[in-house]
């Protein structure tokens, strides 16, 4: 498939980079039991105990950390393994499977006007997540344009009319109190017609999941991208903070239901929480993490690596 | 789908209540589920350990009611427990002179700006007068969100640009409230990692230059195992006196609730339960305990379903319920009611053993299914409504074909609310055996 946007080696390593330095922090709290654990030792009893505690810890999950623990432990038995440096190798890649997914996003494939919807409950990083993918794209030639969808919220028009400034974007707007699917509209018009842009990304109003109203609100947002553009909306990102439990799961499943999420953005990865419940969204509901956020400014933004996300764990 | 705690503690419990009697081992097979339930609900790991060391070390003691099943005896011990852990609900302390100065911290997006409006709100009802400071430099529009807030509420904002450094604002609007007769100062700090050593350390002047009375956690309920870490660090570095949740009225279990007061004792002075201005609540453990359990949360649906239909029915569509007299009429009333007040799963899932119901009834009960639901009961007599073990199967096909179903759908629901049936009769058992007949794992619940 031709790329219109491909990252260049160099960005790879920085974006791995970032996320390893941010995954640092969380490395010498919990989670950085996972490397002392992993010193070449015996296994026992015990291994497997602070595993579990580890990856809970992590947010991993109940659930997907007994089918984890379980399944590692089955592998370790068949395969007659006696250390716990063996064991990592093995846990490492039931991780990396549960995280499998194809690298393509419709994001980067070449089309007059790519519509991103992005959507998320109250606070997750939304908008300023948005501010640094326009950034992102821009940089590589990309024509972005955003919609100020949350005419909800106090000032958050503003909030994102900030952000454009910054990156030097154009944001469509209406005010606050407009209905989000007129300012789609619009702004779907004003990227074919005056803006001439072909990345439109959509910032809509922080919204519980378990909300009714509020997410048929999002169907209709949704509804006007399809109804305007072939196959749109082309990416629908679930942005979910990192410090979110088990509830990441509910929203996930929600969100994919209303709108049909294609993709996460898992931000705060700065702080010191793990995001573990990303393993069961990709794996129960098979949406991929795609982008992670590292901190406030509009730089803070990697493109999601399973490997080095995993990898980082056991440093 | 989750399963909830009350689904998987009704499991292991049906089993102990067969076997009668409560052994250290009984005890230790429910304690695992009771553990995983409280992981499932984010309360952290370590927190959990010794939750469960506390419930086992009561279960297997002395004090087994002879009113109650053992697996009863082991819910009552856990929900007491949460009940005991998450504290009772405290005010503000709004004594000594004026002004007060209330501080409000957090992560970034746990929802402090909306949370001092909230509060603006509720302190100026109860005769404050409320100063609102913008001491958010850094997110951009933070200020414009308060003061486009204030505005609303007619609360003025104290705010001096994205400038001024946020201790210097805070000291500047203390001074001002004192010059200007405000009784009560509240500050919006911006969100902050608790790791972020220059963002704590601001924290740490505003409160030696402002000596707030109330300094307030604001904590998203979705919060995860790092809530005792985020508490931990904010409680040490600025000194807690309080905590608030949001986001309550979503569907997160709020383990992390456990976990601050846990790590911090300090009280849970509020609950976020909306995004509008209002909707800011005084925390009731017992309800809180009941949410993280899974129980249900059957104060909250009544005073939901107060603000819907009216007093008299509920609380006779609710005592029935509770003596177990459950009908058809009942159950289509229950169901109708409910869908008036929002989405079905999520009302359900706050009635005891209501979440298991659903389940039952189906995995999730959509819009349309309830539709059916409706066709298929309205097209029963009252005397089949009462009565439906009289529905044979010529009366069936009648009412099949009245509602525009099958046989089979009919069928199902007969089932359905057979099990529903059931379920409420071991339920209503459960509250008679109770000393004032109140409901197992519900103090205060005012009926039955
Ligand atoms: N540390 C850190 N903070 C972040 C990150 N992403 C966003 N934030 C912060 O989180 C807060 C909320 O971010 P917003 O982008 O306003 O969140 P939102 O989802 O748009 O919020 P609503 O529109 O109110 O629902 C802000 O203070 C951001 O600076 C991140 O990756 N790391
Ligand atoms: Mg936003």
């Amino acid at each position: 498939m031709l790329k219109l946007f491909r990252r260049t080696k160099e960005e790879e390593l920085a974006d791995q980079q970032r996320l390893h330095d941010s995954l640092e922090k969380t490395r010498s709290g919990f989670m950085g039991r996972l490397s002392t654990l992993f010193q070449p030792n015996e296994l026992t009893e015990q291994t497997w105990e602070e595993l579990e505690e580890t990856l809970i810890m992590g947010d991993v999950g109940v659930e997907t950390t007994l089918a984890l623990v379980e399944k590692v432990r089955q592998r370790a038995r068949q395969e007659g393994l006696k250390r716990t440096d063996q064991v990592q190798a093995v846990l490492k890649q039931e991780m990396l499977a549960l995280l499998d997914h194809p690298a393509e996003m419709a994001l980067d494939e070449p089309r007059l006007l790519t519509v991103v919807l992005v959507v998320g409950v109250n606070g997750s990083g939304k908008t300023t997540s948005i501010a640094k993918l326009a950034k992102l794209y821009k940089d590589h030639g990309r024509k972005v344009v955003l919609a100020a969808a949350d005419t909800f919220r106090a000032a958050a028009v503003r909030q994102l009319e900030i952000w454009g400034e910054r990156v030097g974007v154009d944001v469509i707007s209406q005010g606050q109190g407009a209905d989000p699917g007129a300012v789609v509209y619009d702004a779907i018009r004003a990227c074919q017609e005056s803006r001439q842009a072909d990345l439109l990304i959509v910032d809509t109003a922080g919204r519980l999941h378990t909300k009714y109203n509020l997410m048929k609100e999002l169907e209709k947002v949704r509804n006007v991208a399809a109804r305007q553009v072939h196959k749109a909306p082309h990416e629908v990102f679930l942005v979910l903070d990192a410090t979110t439990g088990q509830n990441g799961l509910s929203q996930a499943r929600h969100f994919k239901e209303a709108v049909d999420i294609t993709g996460v953005i898992l931000t705060k990865l700065d702080g010191t929480a793990k995001g573990g419940i990303v393993f069961a969204i990709s794996k129960e509901l098979g949406v991929p993490v795609r982008f992670v956020g590292t901190g406030e400014k509009v730089d803070d933004i990697a493109f999601f690596d399973a490997r080095t996300f995993v990898e980082s764990l056991f440093k | 789908m989750f399963e909830t705690l009350t689904e998987k503690l009704q499991t292991v419990f049906d089993n102990l209540s067969r076997r009668g009697k409560l052994t250290e081992a009984d005890v230790d097979a429910a304690m695992r589920e009771v553990r995983l339930a409280l992981l499932e609900a984010d309360v952290n790991y370590k927190v959990v350990k010794d939750l469960v060391a506390r419930v086992k070390e009561r279960a297997v003691g002395a004090e087994v009611m002879k009113s109650l099943t053992p697996a009863q005896q082991v819910v009552k011990i856990v929900h007491e427990e949460l009940i005991a852990t998450l504290g009772q609900p405290a005010k503000l302390d709004l004594s000594g002179p004026t002004p007060h100065v209330v501080m409000l911290v957090g992560l970034q997006g746990s929802g402090k700006t909306t949370t001092a409006a909230k509060l603006a709100l509720h302190l100026r009802k109860s005769g404050q007068r409320p100063l609102l400071v913008a001491a958010d430099t850094y997110r951009p529009a933070a200020i414009h969100q308060l003061e486009v807030l204030g505005k609303q509420l007619d609360i003025p904002v104290h705010s001096e640009g994205d400038k001024v450094p946020p201790p210097q604002i805070c000291a500047n609007a203390v001074r001002r409230a004192r010059e200007s007769a405000y009784t009560v100062v509240i500050m919006d700090t911006a969100g902050r990692l608790q790791i972020n050593e220059d963002m704590m350390r601001e924290l740490e002047q505003i409160k030696q230059l402002t000596k707030p009375q109330e300094v307030l956690l604001v904590a998203d309920a979705m919060t995860g195992q790092q809530a005792v870490n985020v508490a931990k660090t904010f409680h040490e570095r600025v000194g807690l006196t309080g905590l608030i949740l949001t986001k309550m009225d979503g569907d997160a279990r709020g383990g992390a609730a456990i976990s601050m007061r846990e790590v911090t004792n300090v009280p849970i002075k509020f609950v976020g339960v909306g995004e509008k201005v209002d909707a800011l609540e005084v925390f009731h453990p017992d309800r809180m305990a009941g949410r993280i359990l899974g129980m249900g949360d059957v104060l909250s649906l009544i005073e939901k379903a107060q603000a819907t239909m009216d007093e008299e029915k509920t609380r006779s569509a609710a005592q029935r319920l509770m003596k177990g007299e459950f009908d058809l009429e009942d159950f289509l009333g229950q169901m109708q009611q409910m869908r008036k007040m929002g989405p079905l799963s999520q009302l359900l899932d706050m009635i005891p053993g209501m979440g298991r119901l659903t389940k039952e009834i189906a995995p999730e009960v959509t819009d349309k299914q309830m539709k059916q639901i409706e066709a298929i009961i309205s097209s029963m007599t009252r005397e089949e409504r009462r009565r439906p073990e009289i529905i044979n199967a010529s009366r069936k096909r009648r009412i099949a074909r009245g509602s525009g179903t099958t046989v089979q759908d009919v069928n199902e629901l007969l089932s359905q609310f057979k099990q529903a049936q059931r379920l409420m009769k071991q339920l209503a058992a459960q509250g008679k055996g109770r000393r004032g007949g109140r409901f197992p794992g519900f103090p205060g619940l005012p009926l039955g």
